[in-house]
């Protein structure tokens, strides 16, 4: 018998312009960006619900999650326009990092490139929605609800 | 079980591409504390080496540290919480010396920040915020700054205008202090004119005028006990209170967007160790990374209530002559900012005013002095109150 490659699950290292993180227990997040999903996991334990999803939860102590779509709007809490870019995102400049408040849950990301910066403020409602970078990556970003 | 006091203090300059390696850079301010402190190396019973990793090709500096300052055989390890790691590192001199295990400990800050290029730089710190949630976005210190600023601005009104007041004091001091990367005058106007780079926006609502200088630098805070403080020292500072907190790394896991609740749970705790309030203290240094960061640490020290930091600021209350004097060593923002050697230097100048040795920076003799560091954007808190 010839000795099998041991496959690597990476697929976190799709999320982003540049990834930092390529094997994570809840890589099928990867999966469902894919799909046009945004989803986050609740443990099947205690119910807690966690966005961005983990694969542990650190109130009971429970590995057993289910994944469940993030939906509807958010409020925008926060956001920054950036001049200046760190290494390797260069080519996104310039981009807005931002917050959404979705209630129970936060979500980070970026404000779509296409929001006019004029419309902008914090407390607008805004939509979470998959986005394909020129790259080929996969993030979110905020489009005006 | 006795007191713990700080018995010497000392710092290299704060500069641009230092010209030597890491331990001879954390030998200039090892030597300063040791010259303050006049005692001979063998009386350092343990030393702790703090800095943000990833700057340096040393893996470990605690050990090359150690041998090139002769503290060997002494114990000696490496202890990190990004830009408040050497306010930790008294933390944890403080409880070694507190439970009896070692008399006199040695707290050494550095950085080499010039060991990679600035962009590396912002890569390096935007990746001690969340790498697998964040990073990814594309984040960087001044964004994650200018979102608090933003959050301030929404909730209470806060200008830019405002916070350029708090770099021109900065500046004010910068100027006076021989240690200090930035020794240049900044004007209000500046922040107006195009032609000046202070006005250069960086993140908005952020522009270069309200982020602190990268420095090369190190720090040194020698800790000892009663008896030895006293025995060593004639006029030792005591260590009256210390706090600490941490949060959550991802934004999103957070609920307060105009103050760092950090500062709040760490200078609460500290107040109470050291049985005093915000109008007990006399003279303060405040985590100023951004021009926001000094802001919301006066409401989140108490020197103001939530949303009156500007009023302090309008009326020069933090000025060297006002009522709670804050940074009048220029702060980061003039001083400069060499991550692991901050919190040390911070400590410092509160010892040298308590002192009365601050020179020309000498604020009207202060009893209790306050430091206030922040690691990462609000991620750990140490506040630390200090008295003679």
């Amino acid at each position: 018998m010839g000795k099998k490659k041991k496959e690597v699950d990476d697929r976190f290292k799709r999320f982003g312009t540049v990834s930092f993180t390529s094997i994570t227990k809840i890589n099928d997040f990867i999966d469902y960006l894919d799909k046009g999903k945004i989803m986050g996991t609740r443990c099947k334990e205690c119910g807690l619900f966690f966005f961005p999803p983990r694969a542990d939860c650190h109130n009971c102590f429970s590995s057993d999650m289910e994944w469940l779509e993030v939906s509807g709007t958010g409020k925008l809490v926060t956001y920054s326009k950036l001049e200046f870019a760190p290494i390797g995102f260069g080519d996104d400049l310039p981009y807005a990092i931002a917050l959404l408040d979705y209630g129970d849950y936060k979500v980070f990301g970026r404000i779509a490139g296409d929001v006019p910066e004029n419309e902008i403020h914090a407390g607008m409602e805004m939509t979470a929605r998959v986005n394909t970078l020129p790259n080929g990556q996969l993030n979110y970003v905020f489009h005006k609800a | 079980m006795g007191k713990v006091g700080i018995i010497g203090v000392g710092q290299s300059s704060f500069v641009r591409g230092y010209p030597g390696s890491i331990r001879e850079l954390a030998f200039e301010g090892f030597k300063e504390a040791m010259q303050d402190a006049g005692i001979p190396t063998k009386d350092i019973d343990a030393s702790i080496i703090c800095s943000a990793p990833e700057y340096d090709k040393q893996r470990s500096p605690a050990g090359v540290f150690a041998e090139y300052l002769g503290l060997v055989p002494q114990p000696t390890c490496y202890l990190e919480s990004l830009c408040s790691s050497s306010s930790m590192g008294l933390r944890f001199a403080y409880s070694l010396v507190k439970s009896g295990l070692h008399d006199v400990v040695a707290v050494i800050g550095f950085q080499k920040m010039s060991e990679i290029s600035s962009a590396e730089s912002q890569e390096r710190m935007g990746r001690g915020a969340d790498i697998q949630w964040e990073s990814p976005f594309g984040t960087m210190m001044p964004a994650y700054y200018a979102m608090y600023a933003r959050g301030h601005m929404e909730q209470y009104g806060t200008t830019l205008e405002d916070l350029a007041l708090i770099r021109v004091k900065a500046a004010t001091y910068g100027q006076i202090n021989e240690k200090a990367v930035y020794r240049r005058p900044v004007t209000f106007d500046m922040f107006s004119d195009p032609e000046s780079p202070m006005s250069n926006p960086v993140a908005s609502p952020l522009r270069v005028g309200d982020c602190c200088a990268n420095a090369d630098g190190s720090s040194c805070v020698i800790v000892a006990n009663e008896e030895k403080a006293k025995a060593f020292s004639k006029k030792p500072v005591w260590i009256l209170g210390l706090g600490a907190a941490s949060t959550s790394v991802n934004l999103a896991g957070r609920d307060l967007f105009s103050g760092l609740t950090v500062a709040q749970q760490a200078g609460e705790e500290a107040y109470k160790m050291a049985g005093v309030t915000a109008k007990d203290i006399d003279v303060a240094e405040v985590h100023d990374c951004f021009t926001i960061a000094e802001m919301m640490a006066y409401e989140n020290l108490g020197f103001a209530k939530p949303g009156e930091g500007k009023e302090l600021i309008k009326a020069k209350e933090t000025y060297k002559e006002g009522s709670i004097p804050v940074n009048v060593d220029g702060g980061l923002l003039s001083k400069g900012h060499p991550i692991g050697a901050t919190g040390g230097s911070q400590i410092r100048t509160i010892v040298l005013q308590l002192r009365g040795d601050a020179g020309e920076m000498q604020v009207k003799d202060p009893e209790i002095g306050l430091v206030h560091n922040i690691g990462g954007v609000g991620l750990y808190g140490n506040v630390s109150i200090l008295g003679r």
